[in-house]
């Protein structure tokens, strides 16, 4: 009698268990069908030509006969080329100039002995609770005034600093054992050249991180260079889809946005599959979104 | 040693001159101009100093709009983005299969251009005469009548406003959580099990209150997040977010410094400023609460 009590009471949480984790399994792939659908939508879209996109009143799930046209019609009448290079140039000298501004700050900071260092690096932490919308008045106002609108200079230039990660590399940096900078020191070692010899290198994932975060930042810009470029010769992809929205292909071509729309995500989800261990840890350790 | 102090200053210098440039000299600047009366833009002068800017947009029915809007927005995303957030991250951390796969998927919107994504909601929401479009149908399948969510009444936009945000902001929120959740010292579930403790009970009695600074942290800056809405919106409703009803305190100090209806710097500073105090006031917050909860423990 109590043998088999015992035994239905298990079966019974056995059972349980087993309720939950069908429960959990459909409620993550539901969310993550939510998640999916949006990119199904658009890579199906562009794959829809005009004619069949617009005759089908309830949507097809699938293309009835795919074709590339929209991709070329993208390319063609929008100049989405033009905006992908702008973009290309606008992240990797704001990224490289970035990184290079980072690392001298960080390793002052870690590193060498000066005066007021402490009030200093205060000072740079509670920049960091500035938005960017109270400065953005006054960049637009200053960039205006220097004749900057619609070029590089002017896009490029104020997107430079980030705090944050002048704070995440300095804390990486501090980890480096002083033995060996008294030691590199005791060998006439200049500062410079300790930099780029032992710490550098050494904190190369920090820096890797850093650098994929800001190229991410840069891809998505879109409040910056659409106060700062109105020659549609200088938007960045952000702003051609905008201006693809607002004034389109001629017509409403919903394929061919949707096909523009998939071009510009690629790059980065590329980038995403690539380095996601290195990413979602680097967004753990701080990164906000916006 | 005097050596070593110029020394310092040439590494610094760039991030001083970045910073002093874009950042520091802004913040003064934007308090000049919040309260330069009648600030011309093309003449650069102003008639005299006062609040009268602040006045003005606080009255400004599409300040109060925005201001609106984005409460609204605020308070419906924050709560449902978190709630939503803790149980997919308790789903994901009680699984073993396929945790990397679903992991990865729920990250994907962080990585997305937040406008070319946007679009692509639009057209899911949206009402053409040539189709109902595709969240329409759905409606319709299960008996429901169709809405146009893009252009139609207030609630439907604000709710593709929400459903988008959430969207959104997800990714990071569960992130954080899951990785919070996995940090929790497995001893206490175990104690718990060989007591025999039920499921619910581990979960309000262990999980919650070890997670629950980061569950804290998420709100913070979800507040602030939501606040700043702009681009999200601009996606689904396009850049003239007067004309839709649907614009936001962001939005509105864009507008009020470029475009059409722009050249007023100071209302946009005055408009700036306050969303400062808002976002400061919730930051100051953050910090006595969590100096609370650190002399308790």
């Amino acid at each position: 009698m109590e043998k088999t009590n015992f035994e239905l009471i298990e079966k019974r949480a056995k059972r349980r268990k087993l309720t939950t984790r069908i429960l959990t399994y459909i409620m993550l792939v539901v969310w993550a069908l939510v998640v999916l659908f949006p990119f199904y939508w658009m890579i199906l879209t562009s794959f829809k030509s005009y004619s069949s996109y617009n005759g089908e009143y309830i949507p097809k799930m699938y293309a009835t006969d795919p074709t590339f046209d929209n991709y070329k019609e993208a390319f063609q009448s929008v100049n989405l080329g033009r905006y992908f290079l702008n973009t290309i140039i606008f992240t990797v000298v704001t990224t490289l100039l970035m990184v290079a501004v980072t690392v001298l700050a960080a390793y002052a900071f870690a590193r060498l002995d000066f005066k007021g260092k402490n009030l200093l690096f205060t000072l740079f932490l509670a920049l960091m609770m500035i938005p960017n919308e109270l400065v953005i008045i006054t960049n637009f106002v200053t960039i205006t005034n220097m004749g900057l609108r619609n070029t590089f200079t002017g896009l490029i230039l104020p997107s430079v600093t980030s705090i944050f990660y002048i704070y995440l590399l300095k804390e990486n940096f501090e980890q480096i054992p002083d033995e060996l900078y008294k030691a590199a020191k005791v060998d006439g070692t200049s500062d410079l050249k300790y930099l780029f010899k032992v710490m550098i290198p050494i904190s190369r994932p920090t820096i890797v991180t850093i650098l994929i975060l800001k190229v991410i930042e840069c891809w998505n810009s879109f409040v910056w260079p659409r106060l700062i470029t109105d020659n549609s010769l200088y938007f960045l992809v952000s702003n051609g889809i905008q201006e693809i929205r607002e004034n389109g292909f001629g017509r409403e071509n919903i394929p061919a946005m949707m096909a523009a729309v998939v071009v510009i995500s690629i790059p980065l989800i590329i980038l995403f599959l690539v380095f996601r261990k290195k990413i979602m840890e680097g967004v753990s350790r701080g990164g906000l979104k916006g | 040693m005097k050596k070593k102090k110029s020394n310092a200053i040439w590494y610094l210098l760039p991030a001083l001159i970045f910073l002093g440039v874009f950042m520091v000299y802004p913040l003064f600047d934007v308090a000049v101009y919040s309260v330069e009366e009648g600030y011309n833009s093309a003449s650069q002068t102003y008639n005299g100093i006062g609040i009268y800017n602040f006045r003005y947009v606080l009255r400004d029915p599409y300040f109060l709009q925005a201001l609106k809007n984005t409460l609204i927005l605020v308070l419906i995303t924050v709560p449902l983005s978190t709630g939503l957030a803790l149980l997919i991250s308790l789903g994901l951390n009680s699984i073993t299969k396929l945790k990397d796969l679903f992991h990865t998927i729920y990250f994907l919107p962080y990585v997305t251009n937040t406008l070319a994504v946007g679009l692509v909601f639009m057209i899911l929401f949206k009402k053409t005469p040539y189709s109902e479009g595709f969240v329409n149908l759905i409606i319709n399948m299960f008996g429901g009548q169709s809405v146009d969510f893009i252009e139609g009444p207030y609630w439907a936009k604000m709710l593709v406003m929400s459903i988008y945000t959430i969207w959104i902001v997800l990714p990071f929120k569960v992130l954080i959580l899951t990785s919070s959740l996995a940090s929790v010292n497995p001893d206490y579930y175990k104690a718990a099990k060989v007591d025999g403790t039920s499921g619910f009970r581990i979960f309000t009695k262990i999980t919650l209150p070890m997670i629950s600074p980061m569950i804290f942290y998420l709100i913070i800056t979800g507040f602030i997040g939501a606040f700043k809405a702009y681009s999200d919106v601009v996606a689904i409703f396009g850049t003239n977010l007067n004309a839709a009803g649907m614009n936001t305190i962001v939005g509105y100090i864009y507008d009020m410094l470029y475009g059409d209806s722009g050249g007023y710097p100071s209302y946009a500073s005055a408009a700036a400023l306050i969303l400062f105090v808002i976002v400061l006031t919730i930051t100051v917050i953050n910090l006595i609460v969590r100096k609370k909860n650190e002399s308790y423990s």
